[in-house]
């Protein structure tokens, strides 16, 4: 239940960090709202767990500020800051029942024990593992273990935040499915803010109010769902949201004029370049339509993915992929055309809008 | 995976199976020939059955003996065990100071018995040892040749110095195994240190704390050189443990039977109080 935000945060894990490529969370300016719920999504290594870390306060940032709702909290401990966390790998005290595992972060804090057990069988209820109270953590399955472990982030019904570090890797998918729906009654019941960080990006565009992007110690793009998909900031994006990601082109750009190959196409705005950029064109294949029109391409595969097909074509040299409906027709001298509203123009691989 | 059987491998451990006969087996069996017979010197033996075992466990000597064994073992495993514990858990995790300590710590380990025994012999005579003087001159009256308590103090110091190192370094590889994310978690749910050492350290130091104890106990228990070294089982007879009986009685009264008897039972009594703390230990270890 409090507002974060992160002041210019940067982090090496290095003592003397030199370069830029020292850093493992490069420059991270951002406020995460009261009571929100982000997803944070990103590649293995991209620096999630260092980010959870820094706000949790389990680690000190090199450089830069954490305030919770305006109060510098950059030098208090995780207990001051009073916030839960669910780890990448579950961790279990191995000697302790299910039951006073659970109990295990009210009774540290002098909770009373009524409120200890009324507590601590919700959770028990919640993740299922009710008839399993008694029994010592010892020898349970990953899955067991990994509820468990998400079971004690959010026994605590009083924090400023939970961050979860992809707290259900090992759960099968329907129990997912449970476990986050309860998840967000939770959040709803109680108001914490909530991070969740996640390889998954269905688990993510379904869970999250905003899902925050994050690439190579950066975030490279915070928006809802349909932004990231429409409007990718970095080609990263592109890429990474959406199955199959963006098509990101090559393309010489003159005033208004885009070349792709051979291809010229028209916008109906000026992308202002920086001289010397890299530019490329980025259209997702749900906005590229075969048919007997438009530009040629040279269709190598097509995937049926049941309510639709994935065409991987060749497209002025380079391979493109175009979604069809089920029932969509391919021809025989197959010609594609762009959804001019759908063109995302990039310089040095950050989008160029509209507005400039 | 099918496994091949072959009982010709059973030649390959015949050697082993040899070499434990000769240096292990042969010499027991001599023990236990010498424990039921008697003899009255030129090589003649006769039968005596379990005369000599009756008398040994009917001797006050033998019984004093034991109580001091036990005496000593208990002693040393109370202070060796917490003291072990608690340097491991002051140790550095990395950084220069980790190689510096496990040095330091393993230093005591190469020293030989006997010249433990004679260092401390040396270094805490009244005369010329630099501890016995400095006691002396702190004002206490400290001579462990001829005050019982003084001769105990001694020993169990010198068992100490010598020994603790040995748990130190075995809880120090539990502890260095516990994976960073359990200390990040008990952070997070608020554990205290205490909670810290008692779920997560204690924990993963049982195994190695079990053979710590049971290496201490049944080193402690068999103790013969630094006693004879120091104190020669004295004063009086107040340091002569078990060891030190059954060399005098063998060698020095040249008495084989109640010797071999002696040698028997001691045996005995040490392997059944390893076993005992064994299984209590280890069963402890399946219902937490
Ligand atoms: N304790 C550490 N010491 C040194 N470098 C570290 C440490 N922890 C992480 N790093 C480095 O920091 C970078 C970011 O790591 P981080 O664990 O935050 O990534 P992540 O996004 O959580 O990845 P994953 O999805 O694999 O969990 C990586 O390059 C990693 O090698
Ligand atoms: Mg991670």
């Amino acid at each position: 239940m409090a507002r974060i935000n992160l002041d210019h945060i940067r982090h090496a894990y290095g003592a003397k960090p030199k370069s830029e490529a020292d850093y493992s969370l490069k420059e991270v300016h951002h406020e995460w709202n009261d009571g929100g719920a982000y997803a944070l999504l990103g590649p293995s290594g991209c620096g999630k767990t260092t980010l959870l870390n820094i706000i949790s306060g389990l680690l000190q940032p090199s450089e830069g500020r954490i305030l919770f709702d305006g109060k510098d909290v950059t030098y208090l401990s995780t207990q001051q800051r009073n916030i839960a966390q669910v780890f990448q790998f579950p961790v279990i005290y191995d000697t302790m029942t299910v039951y006073d595992n659970l109990a295990f972060p009210l009774r540290n804090r002098g909770v009373a024990e009524p409120d200890v057990d009324r507590r601590v069988r919700d959770i028990l209820e919640m993740i299922d593992l009710a008839g399993w109270a008694k029994k010592t953590a010892r020898g349970l399955t990953a899955d067991q273990k990994q509820k468990i472990s998400l079971g004690r982030g959010l026994v605590r019904n009083d924090v400023n935040a939970i961050l979860f570090d992809e707290p259900l890797t090992v759960i099968d998918p329907h129990m997912k499915w449970v476990l986050r729906s309860q998840l967000k009654k939770l959040h709803r019941q109680f108001g914490f803010t909530m991070v969740y960080v996640t390889h998954d990006q269905t688990e993510a565009l379904t869970f999250a109010d905003k899902v925050v992007v994050m690439y190579d110690g950066q975030i490279v793009q915070i928006g809802t769902p349909a932004e990231l998909f429409e409007k990718p900031k970095h080609t990263f994006v592109g890429y990474f949201i959406g199955s199959p990601g963006m098509n990101v082109l090559p393309a010489a750009i003159d005033g208004s004029s885009i070349k792709v190959g051979e291809q010229t196409l028209t916008l109906d705005y000026k992308p202002q370049i920086a001289a010397g950029a890299k530019t490329e064109l980025g259209i997702r294949p749900e906005f590229i339509s075969l048919s007997r029109e438009g530009m040629p391409v040279s269709i190598s595969k097509v995937e049926d993915i049941g309510r639709q097909k994935i065409v991987r074509a060749e497209f002025a040299g380079k391979p493109i992929a175009i979604v069809v409906p089920e029932d969509g027709e391919i021809p025989a001298d197959p010609r594609i055309t762009f959804d001019p509203a759908a063109i995302n123009i990039y310089a040095d691989s950050w989008r160029v809008g509209r507005e400039g | 995976m099918n496994k091949t059987w072959n009982n010709k491998a059973w030649f390959m451990v015949l050697p082993v199976l040899l070499l434990v006969a000769f240096s292990a087996v042969i010499p027991l069996m001599t023990v236990v020939n010498y424990s039921v017979q008697d003899t009255f010197g030129n090589n003649a033996f006769f039968w005596n059955g379990v005369g000599w075992f009756s008398d040994v466990l009917e001797s006050d000597r033998f019984w004093e003996a034991l109580g001091r064994n036990l005496l000593f073992s208990g002693i040393i495993l109370a202070i060796e065990i917490p003291l072990g514990i608690l340097i491991a858990l002051n140790m550095p995790k990395k950084g220069l100071g980790v190689p510096v300590c496990l040095v330091l710590m393993a230093l005591p380990l190469l020293i030989p018995w006997n010249v433990v025994g004679t260092i401390w012999q040396v270094f805490g005579r009244v005369d010329i040892g630099l501890l016995g003087r400095v006691l002396d001159g702190l004002g206490f009256d400290y001579n462990y040749v001829n005050d019982v308590f003084d001769a105990w103090a001694t020993l169990i110091v010198m068992d100490v110095w010598h020994w603790t190192s040995l748990v130190v370094l075995l809880c120090y590889a539990g502890l260095v195994s516990i994976p960073e994310a359990y200390y990040q978690a008990a952070k997070i749910d608020g554990a205290s240190r205490w909670a810290v050492f008692r779920y997560i350290q204690l924990p993963k130091m049982k195994r190695v704390l079990l053979i710590a104890f049971l290496l201490r106990f049944m080193d402690s228990f068999m103790i013969y050189t630094e006693p004879f070294v120091v104190t020669g089982g004295g004063p009086g007879n107040s340091t002569t443990f078990l060891s030190i009986d059954l060399v005098k009685m063998a060698i020095g009264q040249f008495d084989l039977g109640p010797a071999a008897a002696m040698s028997i039972i001691y045996f005995l009594i040490i392997l059944l109080f390893s076993w005992i703390f064994y299984t209590v230990m280890t069963s402890s270890d399946e219902q937490a």
